[in-house]
């Protein structure tokens, strides 16, 4: 056994709307300073997963531990423990880059004098500082992505999570993004926790990962031990192998029908 | 307090950054001040109404305080769908902080938004009796303000996406301002329309207004505050309710 604690641990979760159970009996561990990913296809519960890791939903039944606190009992000490980046855009677009900065700031109660300093060196870090004062709704999708990551990382957090963080993004900022967050893991330690259905992601930047599939881990290790269980040579053979070939449908389009109104709008 | 104070000026940047909605949302009150104001203008003073512009300009102010406030509650289901609840609501705050600093931020640009009505009633000739009613009405304007806003946010709380929105506009918002007694006198109406006048909420605040601008009451300034006062704090125990059950 490990000496250290994990700063993570899953046990038991289960989330069922309705009819529909969407995490089914989960169980896993993330050490400090670990780099781990959720695999799996669309729908497979991944998004599900964070938003009870993060406190937005309620689990139906398991526990949570994150960095020594439980979502439901202890929901402040739990969100001031980790950063996080939406799948979603979750910036304000009529705000400027530092405006939304100093936003999330005020509301983690980071003090003036630090929130400065740190707002500076963070923007500097994503290359976001000469664009500071402007709309957010003038920015690219990649330039979002780091001004979300900026601002996630900017009360200090121990575990940042990230789903799907590169979604839509064109391979050039994909590897930026991602070499920004491979530094801040080694730098400073942060434990990160991320989703994608993007298997070469997976293998060049987690250190574990879980397969997750219909709501249920299928399995999870290294990338070597996910290919010598499943008796493959490569982490999408094993994948495909874990979590077959069918393709699967996303459920709701209704954000896609809220985009075309805004758009219009 | 911050945490209210950062939300609050976040509606207010948003409302003053939006030039375009900011010129749009004034056009429909001046068209109404205008159209109706001096159209109907004749007719009334036959019927020893006296102006009908003094007697219409408290309810198109009214008007555009209800409709501002709705929508600026309502925009939570813009940020609902477009992510940015969730980066208040996964931030150590209680929800009825947020909940609150919406309100006010809501609110407070509802009632700028009625000031500006009353400057340009002002402007084409409508005339309140004297300066020092200004503050009354002042504070009556912001009974709405709360009052709408707390109910945009109630109903955005349990609505989904936008497609609901025109249910709500011509079922809810249109029939509140019509019945409400902001174009014509509430005294001498049919039963049926006397008492859903005196169930609409934003009768007490237009005639508030009135009575404080004007001079002219239905219900008295007491009943007018009390009943106002009295939804707004149930509406913002409602909307509180709703909001902090919000799962996204």
């Amino acid at each position: 056994m490990s000496t250290t604690t994990p700063i993570i641990t899953v046990s038991g979760l289960t989330k069922k709307f309705k009819d529909l159970v969407a995490v089914n009996n989960i169980s896993f561990s993330v050490l400090p300073g670990e780099i781990f990913a959720f695999l799996g296809p669309n729908g497979a519960g991944k998004s599900t997963t964070i938003k009870m890791l993060t406190t937005l939903l309620r689990a139906s039944s398991g526990t949570i531990n994150l960095n020594g606190f439980d979502p439901i009992i202890q929901p402040y000490q739990v969100r001031q423990s980790f950063g996080i980046v939406f799948q979603d855009h979750s910036l304000d677009d009529d705000l400027t880059a530092y405006e939304n900065m100093h936003f999330h700031a005020v509301l983690y109660k980071v003090p003036k004098a630090v929130s400065t300093q740190r707002i500076e060196e963070l923007l500097k870090m994503v290359e976001l500082w000469d664009r500071k004062n402007d709309m957010v709704k003038t920015f690219s999708g990649g330039m979002k992505r780091r001004l979300e990551i900026a601002r996630g990382l900017l009360h200090q957090p121990k575990v940042l999570f990230l789903d799907e963080p590169t979604l839509g993004l064109d391979p050039q900022t994909r590897n930026h993004i991602w070499n920004y967050i491979i530094n801040l893991n080694k730098e400073n330690g942060i434990t990160v926790f991320f989703t994608t259905h993007y298997m070469e992601e997976a293998q060049k930047v987690a250190g574990r990962i879980a397969v997750i599939d219909h709501g249920q881990i299928v399995a999870q290790g290294t990338v070597a031990e996910l290919e010598q269980k499943t008796q493959t040579d490569t982490l999408e053979e094993a994948f495909l192998s874990l979590t077959g070939h069918e393709i699967r449908e996303e459920a709701g389009s209704q954000l896609d029908r809220m985009r075309r109104m805004k758009r219009l709008h | 307090m911050s945490t209210i104070y950062i939300l609050w000026l976040r509606q207010i940047k948003r409302y003053f950054r939006s030039k375009a909605r900011l010129i749009g949302s004034l056009g429909q009150p001046v068209l109404f001040l205008v159209a109706l104001g001096f159209g109907f203008g004749p007719v009334f003073e036959k019927a020893g109404g006296g102006s009908y512009l003094q007697f219409l300009a408290p309810g198109i102010i009214a008007m555009s305080i209800l409709f501002t406030a709705i929508f600026a509650g309502m925009e939570i289901i813009w940020d609902k769908q477009f992510g940015f609840l969730k980066e208040t609501l996964a931030a150590p705050v209680s929800r009825l902080s947020i909940m609150i600093g919406r309100t006010l931020g809501g609110s407070t640009v509802a009632l700028i938004q009625g000031i500006l009505v009353l400057i340009i009633a002002s402007a084409i000739g409508f005339r309140p009796v004297g300066l020092a009613a200004v503050p009354l009405a002042l504070v009556f304007m912001f009974l709405i303000a709360l009052l709408f806003t707390a109910f945009g946010t109630a109903i955005a709380s349990v609505l989904e996406d936008m497609q609901g929105f025109q249910l709500i506009m011509n079922f809810l918002v249109m029939p509140i301002f019509f019945l409400s007694g902001a174009m014509f006198p509430l005294s001498g109406l049919p039963k049926a329309l006397t008492i859903v006048a005196a169930l609409d909420p934003l009768s007490y605040g237009v005639d508030g207004i009135r009575a404080s601008l004007v001079g002219l009451s239905h219900f008295g300034y007491f009943l007018d505050f009390s009943i106002l006062g009295g939804v707004v704090i149930l509406l913002m125990l409602l909307g509180s309710y709703l909001f902090s059950k919000i799962q996204i």
